[in-house]
């Protein structure tokens, strides 16, 4: 059986890749952020996944408003990395996971949550920047398959329909006959608001209250329409619906094994969890 | 003000809804080119003909023109969207926050450290 053995959640800004190119992890701006990531990568080296499954939202790479899936899955042996528009050095492509993508999707379906399969799919910084601060050298050592959230076009899915899409992830995971470890990860947020006079939103009450919610309350965000998402949290603050379904795979008891926060990276309150199933 | 109950409840923000995405389809599929290196040297090749060939209308052209972040959501612009065209001109979110909230790029900065409380 394989097995979830716990759940990295982070933020994502294009920005990090930026500061990744320019080796910037010790200049004082970044570090309080990239020092949040050694713990993760000694927890990593300890639970040695086989695969991550990498819930995330695309930015306008894979997925244009022509079609905008509200979940999305991939379904390929490979997903690689590609120009978002402003040349930060794009990084080695994935491996994915074909098999354990087709068990997801015909356990998830079946569960009635319909997912647009994608045999073809690049995978844009939300993806490929949270790998990188996990394995710096880029050599990936896991398979993965990404899951897409739509936090692009309203109506978004609502947080109460993103932690039962994670609890039904956890149930398709547990019932793979592999032995492979899964590390589920949820990218995005925190707090912060790109557009409008509203612009440079950051909450950091909600956010710490969210990330302690992680541990004591899993359930918690969903008593949050997304719109009062976007009110606490900035309209791509929003993006921790992410988080809300990485949360869902795990039990109701877990341990934090590791966080951080910090503001700010670009115009984003960043947050880091490590979580660990309990029992 | 129940939140919820109007379409926009959200002060100094546009939730990027259909009705956004229907106005704003030509614009952010533009920027959608973006993504691609030779479309955004086209685009500085010849700003005027690149929008013509999205079918952009009278209001998104003047945004653009303008380089005013407001005035394009206010013509249908998605921020994920804008963020390419903006990459164009190498600005940043700061920049761009800046613009949109009227005030210097390093006030803007400041604002952003006040948050720590």
């Amino acid at each position: 059986m394989a097995r979830i053995v716990g759940a990295i959640t982070t933020s994502h800004v294009p920005a990090i890749g930026g500061a990744i190119a320019k080796g910037l992890q010790n200049d004082p701006y970044w570090k309080p952020f990239f020092d949040g990531f050694p713990p993760v990568r000694d927890w990593l080296a300890k639970v040695k996944p086989d695969v991550i499954v990498l819930v995330y939202n695309d930015h306008g790479l894979n997925f244009f408003l022509d079609k905008m899936p509200t979940f999305a899955i991939g379904a390929a042996s490979e997903y690689r990395n590609a120009d978002e528009g402003w040349c930060i050095p794009t990084l080695p492509p994935f491996r994915g996971d074909p098999e354990l993508s087709w068990h997801l999707i015909d356990q998830l379906v079946a569960e009635e949550f319909d997912l647009t399969t994608c045999q073809e799919m690049v995978v844009d910084h939300a993806f490929t920047l949270p790998m990188a601060l996990c394995w710096p050298d880029m050599k990936w050592p896991v398979r993965t398959v990404p899951v897409c959230v739509n936090t692009v076009q309203s109506p978004l899915p609502s947080a109460a329909r993103c932690y039962k899409l994670g609890q039904a992830i956890g149930r398709a995971i547990a019932s793979w006959p592999g032995n492979e470890r899964v590390v589920v990860m949820g990218t995005g947020g925190l707090s912060h608001q790109l557009d409008g006079e509203r612009a440079g939103f950051i909450n950091k009450e909600f956010d710490l209250q969210f990330m302690d919610s992680m541990t004591s309350n899993p359930a918690w965000a969903t008593k949050y329409s997304t719109t009062e998402l976007v009110e606490l949290s900035g309209t791509q603050g929003v993006e921790l619906l992410n988080w809300v379904v990485a949360r869902g795979t795990l039990p109701e008891k877990v341990h934090k094994e590791h966080a951080n926060y910090h503001i700010p990276i670009s115009n984003t309150a960043s947050g880091l969890m490590v979580l660990e199933p309990v029992g | 003000m129940s939140i919820g109950k109007s379409r926009q409840p959200v002060p100094g923000t546009t939730i990027f809804d259909g009705e956004q995405a229907r106005k704003g389809y030509a614009l952010n599929k533009m920027c959608y080119s973006f993504n691609d290196a030779g479309n955004r040297r086209a685009f500085v090749d010849d700003e005027d003909a690149y929008c013509a060939k999205y079918g952009l209308n009278a209001q998104q052209r003047e945004a653009i023109r303008n380089r005013n972040v407001l005035q394009l959501i206010e013509a249908g612009g998605n921020a994920y969207y804008l963020a390419k065209f903006a990459g164009i001109f190498g600005l940043d979110m700061q920049d761009i926050g800046a613009q949109q909230t009227g005030v210097t790029k390093d006030e803007f900065k400041a604002k952003l450290l006040a948050a720590r409380g």
